[in-house]
Parts: C-alpha cells; sequence; structure tokens
C-alpha cells in the first residue's frame, strides 16, 4: 500500500508555510527530533506512546481476525524489489542501499575526497538489500513461496519503519515512517470483503478518536506519462481509498489509513495460486503510523494528558 | 510508419510537403494498433483475432499494459498522448484507439 496523496506536489506557498510552521511548532515542544535533514526525525517518549497506543487500538478492531503475524526489518532482499516491479512505477521514490566494495586504494581516494568535500560515493555498489518502501512488500514473495492458499486464503499483519525519497517540509510526509498493514490474500471475493470491511472499521475507528475525517477515492503517485494513465485508471477502477484527516491544512487533509486493491497485480508478479489454482488477488489497509499521531497532536494539542477523555479511554483504557 | 501529412493551408505554406496524403484508412490504423498491441499489450489472446469494438481489458489488457501500449502507440505514430486522453476509456478497444490516434494525427499535422 501507499498513501501518497498528491497534495505535496502541488502544495502552494501559504500550503508550504503553515506545514513548516507546523513542523517547527512539533520541534519546539520535543515531539520531533530535528537531524537536519527534511522528512528525517526523531521521537520523543509522548510521540511514541501515542504510536504505541494507536498500534494496540489497530489490533483491538483487527487482531480477532486470525492474522498471521510476521515482522520484518525496515528492508527487502533486492531480488524481491527487482521483481515487484516498483522501479517501474516509482523509481523516484525509491532507496537503494549501497556499500564500499573497493580495495585500499579506492579506500584511500574515498578518504582524500571526503577530506576535500568532493563527492566520495564512486565506489560505493548496490547491496542485496533496499529500504522498504511500503510494509507489505516482503509479504508477498514470502506468501508466494509457500505455494497455493488455502481455501480460506491468507491474512497477514505486518508493521515496519518505510523510506521513500521525498524530502519535505510537511511533518506529515516523512522520509522515514512507520505503516501498520493487514494484508488479504485470496480470491477477488475474499478480498474485496476485506477491504469492505476496513473501510467501515476504519471510519468507526478513527471517528472514536475524536478527529474530523472523510473518505475519498485516491491514487498513488506513479511517476511520469506512463504513471498518469496508471493513476487515471486507479481511480476510475476505485482501487485506492484514503481516510483524510486535515493536519496541516483544512482543504488539503492528510491521507492517513488507505484501503488499497490490487487486483491481480501481485498475484502475476509472484504467482501466487489461490486453492482452486487461479491467480491470487490482494488488498490492504494501511495505517499510517506518524500521520495518525500528528493528526491526534493537531486536534487535540501537545499534552496528551489534557486529550478529551473518550480519546483518551480508547488509548489508554 | 511515417506519420501522414494532412494539409490544411494547401498552397499557402509549407508548399513542398502539401500534398493530399490522406490520413490512414480505418483498416490500415486498425492493423497498426493490432501490431502494437501484440508486441507491448500483454494480452491473453491474438491481437489479429480481435475486432475493433471488442473490450481489450476483457482481453486481458492490464493497467500496467496500458501504460507500454501508450508508449508503444506513440513510437509508432510518432503522437504523444495529452493528460486528457491518458484514462482508460482512450484504450478500451482497437476502435477507440483507433479514433483517438487519428485525432493525434490530424493535429499533429494541423
Amino acid at each position: 500500500m501507499s498513501m501518497t496523496d498528491s497534495a505535496g506536489t502541488q502544495a502552494d506557498a501559504p500550503q508550504i508555510d503553515s506545514q513548516a510552521a507546523y513542523r517547527d511548532e512539533l520541534v519546539k515542544a520535543g515531539l520531533l527530533i530535528p537531524t537536519g535533514v527534511d522528512g528525517l526525525y526523531g521521537r520523543s517518549g509522548v510521540f511514541e506512546d501515542v504510536v504505541e497506543r494507536f498500534d494496540a487500538l489497530v489490533t483491538v478492531w483487527g487482531g480477532t481476525d486470525g492474522a498471521e503475524v510476521m515482522r520484518f526489518p525496515p528492508a527487502l532482499n533486492r531480488r524481491h524489489f527487482e521483481e515487484s516491479e516498483y522501479l517501474k512505477s516509482f523509481p523516484h521514490l525509491a532507496g537503494t542501499i549501497h556499500s564500499f566494495k573497493g580495495d585500499e586504494r579506492a579506500h584511500r581516494t574515498l578518504l582524500r575526497r571526503l577530506e576535500e568535500g568532493q563527492d566520495w560515493t564512486e565506489e560505493q555498489a548496490a547491496t542485496d538489500v533496499v529500504m522498504t518502501p511500503a510494509a507489505c512488500y516482503p509479504v508477498y514473495p514470502t506468501v508466494a513461496a509457500r505455494g497455493a492458499l488455502p481455501e480460506d486464503g491468507r491474512l497477514i499483519d505486518v508493521f515496519s519503519y518505510c523510506f521513500r525519497h521525498e524530502p519535505s517540509l510537511d511533518p506529515a510526509r516523512m522520509q522515514m515512517f512507520r505503516m501498520r498493514e493487514y494484508i488479504r490474500v485470496g480470491t477477488p471475493e475474499q478480498v474485496m470483503e476485506f477491504r469492505e470491511v476496513w473501510l467501515r472499521r476504519g471510519r468507526e475507528m478513527m471517528a472514536s478518536l475524536g478527529v474530523p475525517l472523510e473518505i475519498d477515492v485516491a491514487n498513488d503517485p506513479f511517476f511520469g506519462r506512463g504513471g498518469a494513465v496508471l493513476s487515471n485508471s486507479q481511480r476510475e477502477q476505485k482501487l485506492k481509498f484514503e481516510l483524510l484527516i486535515p493536519i496541516t491544512s483544512e482543504s488539503r487533509p492528510t491521507a492517513c489509513l488507505s484501503f488499497n486493491y490490487h487486483q491481480d497485480h501481485f498475484g502475476h508478479l509472484w504467482d501466487i495460486r489461490t486453492a482452486d489454482g487461479g491467480v491470487a488477488h490482494t488488498a490492504c489497509v494501511g495505517f499510517g503510523m506518524e500521520r495518525v499521531a500528528l493528526a491526534l497532536f493537531r486536534h487535540h494539542g501537545f499534552d496528551t494528558a489534557r486529550w478529551p477523555a473518550p480519546v483518551r479511554a480508547v488509548l489508554w483504557g | 510508419m511515417q506519420r501522414d501529412v494532412w494539409p490544411t493551408d494547401a498552397g499557402t505554406t509549407n508548399a513542398g510537403l502539401a500534398m493530399t496524403i490522406p490520413l490512414p484508412s480505418d483498416e490500415s490504423l486498425a492493423e497498426d494498433i493490432r501490431a502494437v498491441l501484440a508486441e507491448c499489450g500483454g494480452l491473453a489472446v491474438d491481437p489479429g483475432r480481435l475486432a475493433p469494438e471488442d473490450d481489450l481489458y476483457a482481453a486481458g489488457l492490464t493497467s500496467h499494459g496500458c501504460v507500454g501500449l501508450m508508449l508503444g502507440l506513440e513510437e509508432r505514430f510518432e503522437v504523444e498522448f495529452p493528460e486528457t486522453l491518458l484514462n482508460r476509456r482512450t484504450f478500451e478497444s482497437i476502435a477507440a484507439i483507433r479514433d483517438a490516434v487519428r485525432g493525434l494525427l490530424v493535429r499533429s499535422a494541423a
């Protein structure tokens, strides 16, 4: 899945001002710890507490469905990344991990260039590891490797830091952020039912947190003119919905949850088969952990002890 | 194939080019489109067996297949699809593609 509303690419000056202002407020309050890179932050204990409580709330709503829990580090096998065709759709967002592969002579060159403030990355070569762009990416090849699906398909629960190269002043558009996801793999009927259930649950769950929200059709930020075909197609077929909450703008609310139906795209890519031999369909619901936390801080204030009692009850019991 | 010249101002400008070469026929366009479909469309069936009005999505054309198809058509006809045409309807059948390509050929010749 991917929560990547198009607002960021069209942000006008007032929008950017309000994003930078909110980021500065968060930093001043100590909730975010700056690193000097836009979109890369440390989080305070208070921020992490909210993320952890929201993570637990997701489990309250989805935990009894019997999902298999998988936790991956925020990196993928490069071969799986290549097979995912991510580079076809989002070459501009991908983060590949490179490492020094040179000899001693190359090492001396590296150090000299570093000292001189020159580009030292020439001898860096791609490793077998790529940053995870969305928490569900390690799941598809894993499920595929197990062979045909059981009758009732599979339901997987993942949670991971993700990386997307899109430096921004918007605190809700981080380069490294966490995503919790449930992924359904099965027949078209099983997968569509899953998404319908989560569209309803997502709305109820977020309403219980006292934030204004709407759900709307959305598209991923596919790259280039070919990407425009994919974006329009995704919207026309209503394959992606987002649950939007205003964070830095009322008129351009931020996607905090997304509900994605991939049809048989991943099923084809990895040859995932249903019990009766058909190509599996997949869908996922994703929860943008930082975005939800930021939305809560925006609407209820920076002091969680003073959040409305009903919201506190939902999160802290 | 070469882009055909469609004169709208014959005799006034481009005198050397302004010949009355007609746009390709429906048949000829459809054949070229079938060739691009065979090469780039990733269909489950042989495009040669598709009627002009047949639903290409029902024949296995995917969204990602559309991207390859669009790029293949642009290369073959030396046109560029504008943003307004980058949707599913444009590529839903050989006839729909033919109409879109014809419109682009007319526009680029004008």
